[in-house]
């Protein structure tokens, strides 16, 4: 039965919904004398103002992305067994926490269970055990002075932690790994060898990677399939292939393709393109890698 | 013509007590920053959200590329970071955005904490709040193993350990997270899901709830 617009029923509905018919006269907005002063509007001026701080902090952060790229270093290698484990930043606290003879072996509990457990149970729990009224810092010494003690506590460890890594680096002469990795990547690229891919060392390098013929390689999307770095993917590594087929071999697998996975580049290359491709590629031998 | 499309909608939906009680309020003096430079302690919840909606944004796009399986897990990353266009910038982000939300949102915590905006009836705001900062440590163990580099392998290594250490559940927990007795292919899938699902999905209830919360009391008063 649907609703119709007889004016004895209280309350009128918008068809079958349950959305409410809304009468003429439009609803009152919120009241904000709680907060007498100069009061904005959120929306538009405040959030406008709000987005141009935003932007300014976004540029400067992909400056920051641009000016230092993430950090990776080796492939994991569960047998390694000198490697020095650093967790983030912001669990150095605790790290360090467990290395105290007091908060470790025996007293372990003490360690992961005791003492994180009450402070973080305490900062979860602080509205219902600081329940005065009053909420300024300096007439609140006790909670104040609490959460002061416990930064210091957790900036004093991070410090000690990050101490000790830097200190056990500089022993050993270990350069953390995501650094060496991008100096190795460096050399070899100048060398013409091709981009360094930790774990492939046994790939035999690219010989003259900076041959146009490449990047030409790059564009036919050849690399989907022999790998960015023509290391192989789904597709066989062309590295060092100029020691299994001679350039004419080479230039009959481009041009009319070869099995199920190799499509033929007939009329998508032109042939000098291909010629130039299967000279480069006959000239990925292994010795000249070396 | 958008108006009438608005009173459309808004017929069917009545979405403007909606829209109102999201966006239709005022910002009072003692947080806006154009009046008391000082106020700007009060930036930092929003700049968390900020940076929250970045990570989720950069993430969505990282899982275009990452593959959660011991062999070609680095290998993705390696190619996402080298060979992809802007992809340096995008891993870059959510790298460094992950220690940027942190330290947002324990500015956000301590400017709570010391204008005492936790104290009633703000309560539960608190909580649900203290519960969001737990959530994004969570995230940050979780995303530290993804790239399945050695020092990914062995700080996650180093947190079962802990995590081992509880008495009585300790190995409970270890055996749960890392899907076995050791750090492997099992555990690389298991944080992938958690970093992926579960715990966003935990983040955006939260999230929810502690916005809904702060619509509904307002913002706490001048000292």
């Amino acid at each position: 039965m649907a609703h119709g617009h007889k004016s004895d029923e209280k309350i009128v509905y918008v068809g079958d919904s349950r959305i409410r018919q809304r009468s003429a006269d439009k609803p009152t907005p919120p009241d904000y004398t709680s907060f007498p002063g100069k009061s904005e509007a959120f929306i538009p001026n405040f959030l406008l103002k709000e987005w141009m701080a935003g932007v300014v902090i976004l540029v400067g952060f992909l400056v920051l992305t641009i000016a230092e790229p993430a950090p990776l270093g080796y492939p994991a290698d569960p047998l390694n067994g000198s490697f020095i484990p650093m967790p983030d930043w912001y669990f150095l606290f605790i790290y360090q926490l467990l290395k105290y003879p007091y908060a470790s072996e025996d007293y372990i509990i003490l360690g992961t269970i005791g003492i994180p457990g009450l402070a973080f149970g305490a900062l979860l729990l602080a509205p219902f055990l600081d329940t005065g009224k009053e909420r300024r810092f300096y007439r609140r010494p006790i909670a104040s002075s609490m959460m002061i003690v416990s930064l210091v506590a957790s900036i004093y460890l991070t410090w000690v932690s990050w101490h000790h890594y830097t200190e056990e680096l500089e022993k050993n002469g270990v350069i953390p790994e995501h650094i060496e990795r991008e100096i190795k990547s460096e050399e070899s690229i100048k060398a013409g060898k091709g981009r360094y891919i930790a774990g492939k060392e046994d790939v035999v390098a690219l010989v003259k990677a900076d041959d146009p013929a490449f990047s030409i390689m790059q564009q036919a999307q050849c690399i989907a399939c022999h790998g960015a770095e023509l290391e192989g993917a789904n597709g066989p590594s062309l590295r060092g292939i100029g020691d299994a087929l001679s350039k004419e071999q080479l230039v009959d697998t481009i041009t009319n393709g070869k099995n199920e996975g190799m499509p033929a580049f007939k009329g998508q290359l032109t042939e000098a393109e291909i010629d130039q491709i299967a000279t480069w590629l006959s000239e990925q031998k292994a010795a000249a890698a070396e | 013509m958008f108006k009438s499309m608005y009173n459309w909608i808004d017929e069917r939906l009545d979405v403007t007590p909606m829209w109102r009680d999201i966006a239709d309020h005022e910002v009072p003096e003692h947080v806006n920053p154009a009046h008391h430079f000082s106020a700007f302690v009060y930036c930092f919840g929003g700049l968390t959200f900020f940076i929250t909606v970045i990570q989720i944004l950069s993430g969505m796009f990282l899982t275009m590329y990452y593959v959660p399986d011991i062999t070609n897990a680095y290998y993705s990353v390696d190619y996402l970071q080298h060979q992809v266009a802007f992809g340096v910038i995008v891993r870059g982000m959510h790298h460094w955005g992950a220690s940027l939300v942190i330290v947002m949102m324990f500015l956000h915590t301590l400017r709570v904490f010391f204008t005492g905006s936790y104290k009633a009836p703000r309560e539960m705001n608190w909580v649900v709040g203290m519960l969001i900062f737990f959530v994004m440590l969570g995230l940050g163990f979780t995303g530290y193993l993804l790239p399945w580099d050695n020092k990914a392998y062995f700080a996650t290594k180093v947190g079962m350990e802990i995590a081992g250490s509880v008495p009585w559940i300790g190995g409970y927990i270890k055996e749960l997270l890392a899907g076995g007795t050791i750090v492997g292919a099992q555990t690389l899938t298991r944080f992938f899901a958690i970093h992926v699902f579960f715990l966003p999905g935990v983040l955006l209830t939260l999230l929810a709830a502690h916005f809904f919360m702060i619509r509904k009391q307002g913002i706490s008063g001048p000292l």
